[in-house]
């Protein structure tokens, strides 16, 4: 038995896990930090983040205004003391980046520079280029390198976590590049493995993004909260799902439909802007989850264009100038003319909604900490309650880098301060059934194999659990998933090699988005209202149900059957829920609200 | 759909003494790239073949091979663009882990070699002010997502692994140049050394293979410059 001591395991070397390490290092230099990733940190999929990250920078902006904008964003589903929390540090963040060298785009006076963003009622997207995330996993990456208290594992998978009743001190992991089992022994562990977008069959995601870390932590009892808020982003390139930035939008794209007309105008996002002079929070600066779903019914009602056999809309960027194409979304640029052919300054790019995040989660407190001792989650696997019913782009990067701190500040406290576990015993009996888990799912199968099993669960999901859902769909996905768990109990991996098993690899994956797929779905089915990206067709469920469902979902994990679902308050300290509004809609609410301050002025 | 014929070359170190040639006929249209193919042969023909990939939108830098002797991202590499049978191998000059996997470990190291972070004393809470120009001067160097495609390409490398090679250097001249760093004292030992820039012969196909045109030759002729200078200097506090 190969056995590693360490102090703080960080499961995910994206940028939660990368900054996550790098606070535990900072926190306390003599702690041991193991960083595991089942690939290199700089493939994780923080990479193809594009838009920007999120802060209050403008003198005209307010920690007020960018709460407000992510609580009605998240259709009040947000914890408000989470969300105070972040708006509060995401700048001091984003400067911390910027103190690590982060290219942020910049003003002619060397200033940062930011744009609009969708949901934003004001400019405070920082961004580099169409590259954020990228740039900001690169600079994370490079700067751990500093660090000799972080020892990277590159290209492990996480098998199991270690458990001594209501404690973790471990991981049990494959390593890839030898097939072996290594036992690492931990006082802290994070989980920070990103979303699980790949249940879904077109999504903006990487192969990778499967949902291991939510699973690693449901199947131990932890609740999977707010699952049945997937977040759609409108503009995915048809078939492959590749993402076109919002970013476009805050620089001044539109959408129209196959009449070349801006349809979000007629789903409460008007009125239209005009071209090159986007507006806050209007037309193609709404949420994404409105966006998606004025797609919707834009198809429905026979007016989207078709392409590959794909229904479309399109992304207009003409009127920009190709300079400011070049400066601005270079990246955009490369990826419309090397995927569908198109020069972005000249012609219209074909897209579509495509599944793109996951704003639910393993549930943590304010403090990235679970309902396990010695477990914490951060970033996309994790629901630390700041996105709610529906994220706004650019507060995710923020987010990871915000909580990702947190995380790793928590966790070096707990590694300082608690007893690690002398009960080797147990780990040892944990160790040798993985190991005999593993030896028993080799073997041949009659006619099912990972790829077919994964395409069937990929379609469930997206027929089922789509951008509308219904009671008669929810109830087939869910019956298909649990047919789909009992074939998976007898799929066997063909390949019976140990160096680089690609197939054994993607066999544990699926298991892994067996299990968050499931939660998805009982979530979506009990959730029988609609609220930001949880949209339900069936009679008396289209509206937003407040005295029944203002509450957050959670999922538990039943081997062997559906989740348990219970409920649990939503943390409400400033703002209370009332309607969404976005474009005119919005400023007829906010001159109605001025009129009655002035008048509660005037009567002071 | 028109069909493709792949040679992939194959190497299973639990069952193969050297790498072997493998045939496969796959279907494509004019959108499938050779990930693509990879993926789908993968998926219906043989689960046995290895590889690494993610993004699919060539930001992540995981699959790059050799397509008919060129190094490639595979994701960003269209069957259409060939004809006749195409040759896909793991990158050249890295060690071969299992079929299209090779040993990024090299590579690795000596990214970490060049102290690829901000170096300054800078301790109060402001962004640093830093305008589009001085930007301009690092950022293309700031782009590359180290996909090893220029290793593969670099005869150098192929020679020595101990040779820093483009990727590096570029990303020590990235740092070089950024208004905000004052680490390039320390970098130019590495730089300076019979493994730095001078083991460069100027070939440049490290910058006609890089996808994302970075044109790290031009950051390694730089670093060239530089450490001249840098000799130059030391000679006169002599």
């Amino acid at each position: 038995m190969q056995t590693l001591h360490t102090d703080i395991v960080v499961v995910g070397g994206g940028g939660a896990g990368l900054r996550a390490a790098i606070a535990a290092a900072e926190a306390d230099a003599g702690l041991h930090i193991s960083l595991l990733s089942k690939v290199y940190p700089m493939r994780s999929h923080t990479v193809a983040a594009e838009g920007g990250a999120a802060a209050v920078t403008l003198a005209a902006d307010s920690a007020a205004a960018h709460f407000s904008d992510t609580v009605t964003g998240s259709d009040w589903l947000a914890e408000q003391d989470v969300v105070e929390f972040f708006v509060k540090h995401a700048y001091q963040e984003l400067v911390q980046l910027e103190h690590w060298g982060c290219p942020w785009s910049r003003k002619q006076d060397g200033s940062i520079q930011v744009r609009r963003f969708g949901g934003m009622k004001t400019e405070r997207t920082w961004f580099a280029a169409d590259k954020t995330g990228f740039h900001i996993l690169h600079t994370l990456f490079q700067t751990s390198l500093k660090y000799p208290a972080i020892q990277r594992l590159d290209e492990y998978l996480v098998l199991d976590l270690l458990r001594e009743d209501n404690r973790v001190c471990g991981v049990v992991a494959l390593v890839l590049n030898s097939g072996d089992l290594v036992l690492i022994k931990a006082k802290s562990v994070i989980l920070a493995t990103g979303g699980a977008g790949r249940v879904f069959h077109y999504n903006t995601n990487g192969g990778i993004v499967t949902g291991d870390g939510m699973a690693l932590a449901f199947r131990h009892g932890v609740a999977l909260r707010d699952m049945e808020f997937v977040q759609y982003h409108p503009t995915g390139l048809p078939g492959s799902g590749i993402l076109i930035t919002e970013a476009c939008r805050g620089e001044g794209a539109v959408l129209v439909n196959k009449h070349g007309y801006r349809y979000l105008q007629d789903y409460g996002l008007g009125p239209e802007t005009p071209l090159g002079h986007p507006q806050n929070k209007q037309m193609e600066l709404g949420p994404r989850d409105k966006l998606s779903q004025a797609f919707w019914h834009e198809q429905q009602a026979g007016r989207t264009d078709e392409y590959n056999g794909h229904a479309v809309v399109y992304l207009d960027l003409r009127h920009l100038s190709r300079a400011h194409l070049q400066q601005r979304l270079p990246f955009i640029c490369e990826l419309a003319q090397a995927y569908v052919n198109v020069d972005p300054a000249s012609a219209l790019i074909p897209i579509r909604p495509a599944v793109h995040y996951t704003m639910g989660g393993i549930m943590t407190d304010i403090n990235c900490q679970t309902t396990l001792q010695g477990l914490y989650a951060v970033g996309e696997c994790a629901s630390v309650g700041l996105h709610g019913a529906n994220r706004l782009g650019s507060n995710s990067l923020s987010e990871l880098l915000v909580f990702g701190r947190v995380a790793g500040e928590q966790a070096a406290l707990h590694a300082r301060t608690c007893q690690g576990s002398n009960n080797d015993t147990w780990s040892a009996a944990q160790y040798q059934r993985q190991g005999q888990q593993l030896s028993r799912c080799f073997g041949s199968n009659k006619d099912d194999s990972v790829a077919r099993l994964r395409q069937a669960m990929t379609l469930a999901m997206e027929q089922g659990c789509g951008i509308y859902r219904d009671t008669d769909g929810l109830t087939q996905c869910q019956q298909q998933l649990q047919a789909l768990q009992a074939r998976y109990q007898n799929l066997k991996v063909t390949d019976t090699s140990k160096v680089f098993n690609n197939e054994l690899v993607q066999y544990l994956e699926l298991g892994f988005s067996l299990d968050v797929a499931q939660a998805i779905c009982a979530a979506a089915l009990a959730r029988t209202e609609s609220r930001g990206a949880h949209q339900r067709r069936d009679s008396g469920m289209t509206a937003r149900d407040d005295k029944s469902f203002l509450q957050h979902s959670l999922a538990y994990y039943q081997a062997g059957a559906e989740p348990i679902l219970s409920w649990q308050d939503v943390s409400i300290t400033s703002l209370p829920p009332a309607e969404r509004r976005y474009g005119s809609a919005l400023e007829t609410a906010l001159n109605t609200a001025e009129q009655a301050a002035d008048a509660g002025a005037k009567h002071d | 759909m028109t069909e493709y014929q792949l040679r992939i070359q194959r190497y299973d170190p639990e069952q193969d003494d050297t790498p072997r040639l493998q045939r496969y006929t796959v279907s494509g249209d004019h959108t499938t790239s050779v990930l693509d193919a990879l993926l789908s042969l993968q998926q219906q023909q043989d689960p046995t073949l290895a590889l690494r990939w993610s993004c699919r939108m060539a930001i992540c830098g995981s699959c790059g091979v050799m397509v008919n002797g060129i190094p490639k991202l595979g994701c960003k590499t269209f069957l259409r663009d060939y004809n006749g049978v195409i040759d896909i191998a793991p990158l050249a000059h890295f060690a071969v882990e299992k079929d299209l996997i090779v040993d990024m470990t090299p590579f690795l190291a000596h990214l970490s070699a060049i102290q690829p972070y901000l170096i300054n004393d800078k301790d109060d809470k402001a962004p640093h002010k830093q305008t589009p120009a001085q930007l301009a001067k690092y950022q293309q160097f700031s782009n590359c997502i180290n996909c090893g495609l220029c290793y593969a390409a670099c005869p150098q490398f192929g020679l020595n692994p101990e040779f820093l090679g483009p990727a590096a250097i570029t990303l020590a001249q990235r740092y070089n140049l950024d208004s905000r760093d004052n680490g390039k004292a320390s970098r130019m030992s590495q730089l300076n050394g019979n493994n730095g820039a001078w083991g460069c012969t100027f070939v440049g196909s490290c910058s006609e293979v890089c996808p994302k045109q970075l044109d790290p030759a031009a950051a390694v002729n730089q670093a060239k410059v530089e450490s001249a200078k840098d000799f130059i200097i030391n000679l006169f506090k002599i």
